[in-house]
């Protein structure tokens, strides 16, 4: 970069932040910043010598103060301070703040630094993956309020809200399968080893050898089976109690009489026994186990309105401002909601111009006027200046919280199928008792010994390992390649639930659209401000959504009056003002000219005055990119619905998409919405529920499957069994047919499995089965079927390029 | 032959100290975040001179 260059980027661009300055007004030096906001973070920074943050990165700083500057007396309250605060001691404590804004090792590195701005702060630890920081600060010289605010200040300020102080301490379980696994692989390392002369025969002879591997294979044994296994008998225990056969049955059955006839031949037999094969056999289980539990840490799939109500409220008391946290809100409190604040709780509008925009709680796209002494329901968002506010009804009694705690939206959907594998698990469970007694009872002849040698050798060979990892390795790299394809799921049942899907309801705002305004461009002469006045004069008469779009494109300028107002439906407008006649529409109807070639992308809006031709506006299109492919692809395969929560304006646009009319539903409230589902699944279909925000929070858990479009996977996505990233959302039949796939795939590595029970069943079955066989095919049946999942999906995923 | 007991004895013990090792390294979250270490260790150590409000680079 030569240096005119680089002093043009330092005049025009935001030091701090990147942003575009419109002027020069704030600048230190020769270092330009976009707003005061940015400029003070610099002086922070500079005068605790910590400039090294813009040499890391290019502009890494974020603006604070550009949304409202918020106040944080509320974290004074020891009750709220206690539930954000980690441990606590004389002399420090230490708090885990989560900050979506860092984005860069600019970020890391500050952040990691902050001890040089407060020395109070001794420990600062990030956790990028999941936005965490990690803070140790002495609360004798620094309160709670002022790190929050020191680091607000910086630009990066903390994510606080009723949900993160509620649960805390998940990781400790996480850790549990890690131990378990990694004792299972040390336990079967060492006994693979310790057998090893045992397969070679190589011990038969010295007899204190033999005894002394085989007692130390018990030994190692022991905490495979009491510890790491533990779980497969705990599931095992809840299924019998609910009188269900899940797959972890047989797995249980399988591991006990492994344990129990390899103990009786140590013990009474004094041969080596099935340590090894038991030990491989948990291995791999808790790999599977482990495969399959891909989480995503920065995504939450059980956000409820509590992650999307803030902390805290002001309260109006004598004429001061104090913050309170919302869940102390009272009825009769004077609140103050200012720009782009959400109101916590049901209140009745005592001063100022409301103006809320429900669209998270209903789906409506505009804001709705409220003036004094009109209720104002929980949830919506204040646009404009302050308002002021009565509560008069508690967070927990809103509308919105109520909704929330409607039964129909908590109800589980019952219908929630029962997974393959445990489907399996049962048959399997079945025919293997019946293959071990009758085993038993042919054996039986030979004496009961024998029978029971065989009896257990059937339960051995036939537990399902490579079953039971079949799934876990199928559906988990499935997962995971959706992962890369931004489409995250909780689980991976998610995938078996949606092969059985037969409807797609989508939602209209913020789903098949893009959230926010449309861009309205203007091309040809350059227009006057009085050609300005008169187009919007003109637009404002016609409800159609291009006129409406021009006509929030012009809202600065003044309005005229109209005379001889004619609305050509599919052709355009025209009217007279002050005997100037003005015409907006198509091509052929503005300039009298068949268009040969339109713009597929932008829809262009000719436009005339007294004959003269003046150019056209451009309105982009609010429907994100290849909607109509995506509806062609899945016309005919599933039933398609669309639930709006907006009037039917664009009724005529959304006919392109959807081929039959009356699967457009338009003025649908969240309960509305809810209940549609509701009765599509009593009509027998499987729902997959395609929609964004609070409004369809009740639909999306009610359907067998709900989806939540995001533009922005750290935005708050309502409580869902996927999130998809709005730009794959085109890619809807691409992941449907994966999943189908892998359903099949799993299918096939089932038969896979089954071969190699069924070889190791004609061994068991003669009574020939001996540790060597089951160490050679326990192994080998649960490598290839892993091998198999992975490659299959791998290969499949390629074909439909995902 | 019978010095084999104890090598194997021996083995098994360091074979148990590595476990602990890495038991101990679990708890301590080293699995947990593997993405930040990586930024860090780049971040050079305390260079003790003043940003110049007027950019030398010019």
């Amino acid at each position: 970069m030569n240096n005119n260059q680089k002093q043009a980027d330092l005049e025009t661009y935001c030091y701090h932040c990147g942003d575009y300055c419109k002027d020069e007004s704030y600048c230190i030096g020769d270092k330009v910043f976009c707003c005061v906001g940015c400029k003070s973070v610099f002086e922070i920074l500079n005068g605790n010598n910590l400039c090294d943050y813009y040499k890391l990165d290019d502009n890494p700083g974020i603006a604070p103060f550009k949304n409202v500057i918020k106040q944080f007396e509320f974290l004074d309250d020891e009750s709220v301070a206690e539930k954000l605060i980690d441990f606590r001691n004389n002399d420090f404590s230490s708090v885990t703040f989560e900050i979506p804004q860092m984005h860069c090792s600019s970020c890391i590195w500050l952040l990691e630094q902050l001890y040089k701005i407060n020395s109070a702060i001794f420990f600062s630890r990030v956790d990028f993956l999941n936005k965490q920081l990690n803070l140790k600060f002495d609360h004798n010289k620094i309160s709670l309020k002022e790190v929050v605010l020191l680091l607000a200040n910086l630009g990066y300020e903390p994510l606080l809200n009723l949900d993160s102080i509620q649960e805390k301490s998940k990781a400790k379980s996480e850790n549990k399968i890690y131990y378990k696994l990694g004792l299972a692989g040390f336990c079967f390392g060492n006994i693979m080893l310790f057998s090893f002369p045992e397969y070679f025969s190589i011990s038969r002879n010295d007899q204190i050898f033999r005894e002394f591997f085989n007692y130390l294979n018990f030994i190692l044994a022991l905490p495979v089976v009491f510890y790491s296994a533990s779980d497969y008998f705990v599931s095992a225990y809840k299924g019998i109690k609910e009188k269900i056969l899940n797959i972890d049955f047989p797995i249980s059955l399988g591991i006990t009489a492994l344990f129990l006839k390899s103990s009786f031949d140590v013990f009474f037999n004094s041969s080596a026994g099935y340590f090894d094969s038991l030990s491989g056999l948990v291995f791999f289980l808790l790999l599977g186990k482990i495969f399959q539990n891909k989480t995503y840490n920065i995504l939450k799939f059980d956000r409820d309105y509590k992650s999307f109500f803030p902390l805290s409220v002001i309260v109006l008391k004598n004429s001061e401002e104090i913050s309170v946290p919302v869940s102390k809100l009272k009825i009769g409190d004077r609140i103050k909601i200012r720009n782009k604040e959400i109101i916590p709780a049901d209140s009745i509008l005592f001063k100022g111009e409301g103006n809320i925009d429900y669209s998270f709680v209903t789906g409506e796209a505009e804001a709705v006027p409220k003036v004094m002494g009109e209720l104002v329901y929980a949830g919506g968002r204040q646009i404009g200046g302050a308002i002021e506010l009565e509560v008069v009804k508690e967070v927990s009694q809103s509308y919105l919280t109520r909704l929330w705690n409607n039964s129909d939206f908590t109800e589980h959907s019952g219908s929630k199928l029962e997974s393959l594998s445990n489907l399996a698990g049962k048959y399997f469970t079945y025919i293997i008792l019946f293959i071990a007694v009758s085993a038993y009872l042919f054996w039986m002849k030979e004496g009961a010994e024998k029978a029971l040698n065989v009896f257990t050798s059937v339960l051995i060979i036939a537990c399902p390992c490579a079953l039971a990892l079949s799934v876990p390795f199928t559906m988990g790299n499935t997962l995971r390649i959706f992962g890369r394809n931004k489409f995250y799921l909780k689980n991976i049942s998610v995938i078996e639930l949606i092969n059985k899907i037969t409807s797609i309801v989508f939602d209209k705002t913020g789903t098949i659209t893009k959230s926010g305004i449309s861009q309205v461009e203007f091309h040809g002469k350059i227009l006057k401000p009085e050609q300005a006045c008169l187009i919007k004069s003109l637009v404002k008469n016609s409800t159609h959504p291009l006129s409406k779009a021009i006509y929030n494109s012009l809202i600065n300028y003044d309005d005229l009056e109209l005379n001889n107002f004619i609305e050509l439906e599919g052709k355009g407008i025209k009217g007279n003002i002050n005997g100037i006649e003005i015409k907006l529409g198509n091509k052929l109807f503005v300039e009298e000219i068949f268009e040969s070639q339109p713009d597929k992308k932008n829809t262009q809006v000719y436009i005339s005055i007294n004959q003269e031709p003046l150019g056209y506006f451009t309105v982009a299109n609010k429907y994100r990119n290849g909607m109509k492919n995506l509806m062609r692809k899945l016309q005919g395969k599933f039933k398609l619905f669309l639930l709006s929560g907006d009037n039917d304006g664009e009724k005529i646009f959304l006919k392109e998409y959807f081929e039959d009319e009356n699967s457009l539903l338009f003025n649908q409230n969240p309960i509305e919405k809810l209940s549609f589902i509701k009765n599509l699944q009593a009509k027998g279909e499987k729902v997959l529920m395609i929609g964004d925000g609070l409004n369809d929070a009740g639909a999306l858990k009610r359907s067998d499957v709900g989806i939540s479009v995001t533009e922005s996977i750290n935005n708050f996505s309502p409580a869902c069994d996927a999130i998809l990233d709005a730009e794959t959302l085109t890619k809807l039949p691409e992941f449907l047919k994966m999943s189908a796939a892998s359903f099949n795939l799993v299918k096939i590595s089932f038969v896979i499995s089954l071969l190699y029970n069924s070889i190791g069943l004609t061994f068991a079955v003669q009574g020939f089965l001996t540790p060597i066989i089951s160490a050679i095919l326990m192994p080998i049946s649960s490598i290839s079927v892993v091998l198999f999942a992975i490659l299959s999906t791998n290969i499949f995923a390629k074909k439909y390029g995902l | 032959m019978s010095v084999i007991l104890i090598l194997i004895g021996f083995s098994l013990l360091i074979a148990i100290a590595f476990l602990t090792a890495f038991l101990l390294s679990v708890k301590n979250g080293q699995f947990k975040d593997t993405y930040t270490p990586s930024i860090r260790i780049l971040f050079d150590k305390e260079e003790n001179k003043k940003f110049k409000t007027d950019n030398k680079r010019k």
